[in-house]
């Protein structure tokens, strides 16, 4: 059996995969995580779950601007890291902030937007990760891909979770929206280059502009 | 050496048993991953020293408050802030104040007043005896800390500058200095900072203008020079750093309120019944502990203060 050879960009994605919870776990140990440390990991889990649902968002207009094809093969494994990280974060907000204390959790989650958003996020990312191994892509076939777009429903609705958390108007522009904002419009480019015309323009800017890329 | 076989002899209880020694290694294990790790935290972005430790008397570290519950740490109180002029990162305000000038300092009482004056916080210290104030600061985020102050009452300074039969409200300001201040120079907020209290509220002998914190000097990023605290109410109506102090007869408006009225009011006490519109005001983490806790009507003030709101609908005034 032949060892299969791993790439650089693969390596790069695992590594970043486990960077942040390596330092996440450092900084626990090193009582780096602010007076508030249970507060403090749910937002960098949260965000760094983010990040990584929009890295894989990335890779298919990234792979059509630079013809590097090898970067949608990557998209899988990081759309797994920001179901992993959405894991933690549902994990620590669940066992650690809420102490398990099912009373609580219920009384808030039901009459709080931002947790309900969230939590059907969460809910519609668990098919995707559970799908994601090459069986289930081969079983599902075409649907497969169907299933996956649910991503384009899923990061607009982290998005507004991301809004509804932090202290601020964005009707106005006021308050701690700065990242927010950030991320609703990387998300909201990251989608619209989905659209045909759009997608198309991308590839024509490849062909037009840049050196043609030699076949993998 | 048979002789020192025999009087050196190992009992089998001192044999160490297999489980225990494994254990051992598996400590050993952990200190090592444990040291290496703490090799990496080094490497990452290092937070900046806590300024003036040595202003914290430890054995106000012991006390409590009147419900029994012990002050949070000096670093914990000095390095999780809520101070938006310097920056939104809570652990991060400390590093960017420790070149604020906290002293000297001055505060400008004007308005609805027979005597406005400008006071110097020197001034104020020395006509109004410094008095420790433990109190719980509820923060409108959900958790909160106990906060042993220094300060005195506002009422006492109402008092010295005779508010007129006219005088309803007090507004607060803190200071505009962008150079000082850095996140004031972002359009995020309308800065400066202002609040504002009924003047039943600030003459409450629980209100008080804190001029120190853990018998020392009151640092910069909890709101040095001058700072409020009210502590029935969310931190934010604590102004920090205060430079203004305007006696007026319409309500004032303030940076919450004006950013968004439907979660912001004027009154803010504190209320687990009433939630913000976005998350539960009900349970709330002190920090320092793991669990969450019970938030208590007026943060457990209200035999002192819920008279000041006798028939007054909680929910439309919030």
């Amino acid at each position: 059996m032949s060892r299969p050879r791993i790439t650089p960009l693969q390596f790069i994605v695992h590594l970043a995969g486990g960077v942040p919870a390596a330092q996440m776990l450092f900084a626990l140990l090193a009582d780096r995580l602010t007076a508030n440390p249970i507060q403090r990991l749910e937002q960098l889990t949260g965000l760094t779950a983010l990040t990584f649902l929009l890295l894989s968002l990335a890779c298919t207009p990234a792979a059509a601007l630079s013809g590097w094809q090898e970067l949608t093969r990557r998209r899988k494994a990081l759309g797994n890291y920001g179901f992993l990280y959405a894991a933690l974060h549902v994990s620590i907000f669940i066992a650690l902030d809420y102490g398990l204390n099912l009373n609580a959790l219920l009384r808030d989650v039901g009459s709080k937007r931002y947790i309900l958003l969230g939590a059907a996020a969460f809910l519609l990312l668990i098919p995707l990760a559970s799908t994601s191994f090459n069986y289930w892509m081969k079983r599902l076939g075409k649907n497969w891909k169907r299933l996956h777009r649910l991503v384009y429903l899923i990061s607009p609705l982290v998005v507004l979770h991301f809004f509804l958390a932090v202290k601020g108007n964005p009707l106005n522009l006021s308050g701690n929206i700065s990242q927010p904002i950030l991320y609703a419009a990387i998300t909201s480019l990251l989608l619209l280059l989905r659209l045909p015309p759009l997608k198309k323009a991308l590839i024509q800017l490849r062909t037009r502009w840049l050196p043609p890329v030699k076949p993998a | 050496m048979a002789d020192q076989l025999k009087s050196n002899p190992v009992k089998p209880s001192e044999i160490t048993p297999k489980h225990v020694y494994l254990s051992r290694r598996d400590f050993i294990k952990a200190a090592g991953v444990l040291a290496g790790s703490m090799a990496l935290t080094s490497c990452l972005p290092q937070t900046v020293e806590p300024p003036s430790a040595s202003t914290a008397d430890p054995a106000i570290a012991k006390k409590t408050d009147e419900l029994g519950d012990p002050v949070n740490s000096f670093d914990d109180i000095t390095h999780y802030n809520n101070y938006y002029e310097f920056t939104t990162a809570k652990e991060g305000v400390a590093g960017l104040a420790a070149k604020f000038k906290t002293s000297p300092w001055q505060v400008e009482v004007s308005g609805l007043v027979s005597q406005p004056r400008t006071f110097s916080v020197e001034e104020l210290i020395k006509r109004y005896p410094p008095e420790e104030r433990i109190y719980r600061l509820r923060c409108v985020e959900a958790w909160s800390m106990v906060i042993p102050w220094v300060g005195f009452p506002l009422a006492k300074l109402l008092q010295e500058v005779e508010p007129t039969s006219a005088a309803k409200y007090v507004r607060f300001e803190t200071l505009f200095n962008p150079e000082e201040m850095p996140a004031q120079k972002e359009k995020w907020y309308p800065w400066p900072y202002q609040e504002g209290l009924r003047l039943d509220e600030a003459r409450h002998d629980l209100t008080l203008l804190a001029t120190g914190l853990y018998g020392g000097e009151l640092p910069a990023q909890s709101g040095g020079g001058l700072r409020l605290v009210v502590p029935w109410k969310y931190g934010f109506k604590s102004i920090k750093a205060i430079v203004k102090i305007e006696l007026t007869a319409t309500q004032p408006a303030t940076l919450w309120s004006t950013i968004q009225p439907g979660e912001y009011g004027f009154y803010a006490n504190v209320n687990p019944q009433v939630d913000h519109p976005r998350w539960s005001q009900a349970s709330e983490r002190r920090i320092g502990e793991l669990a969450r806790r019970e938030t208590l009507p007026f943060n457990g003030y209200a035999e002192q203060v819920a008279e000041l709101y006798e028939g007054m609908d909680l929910r439309k005034n919030y």
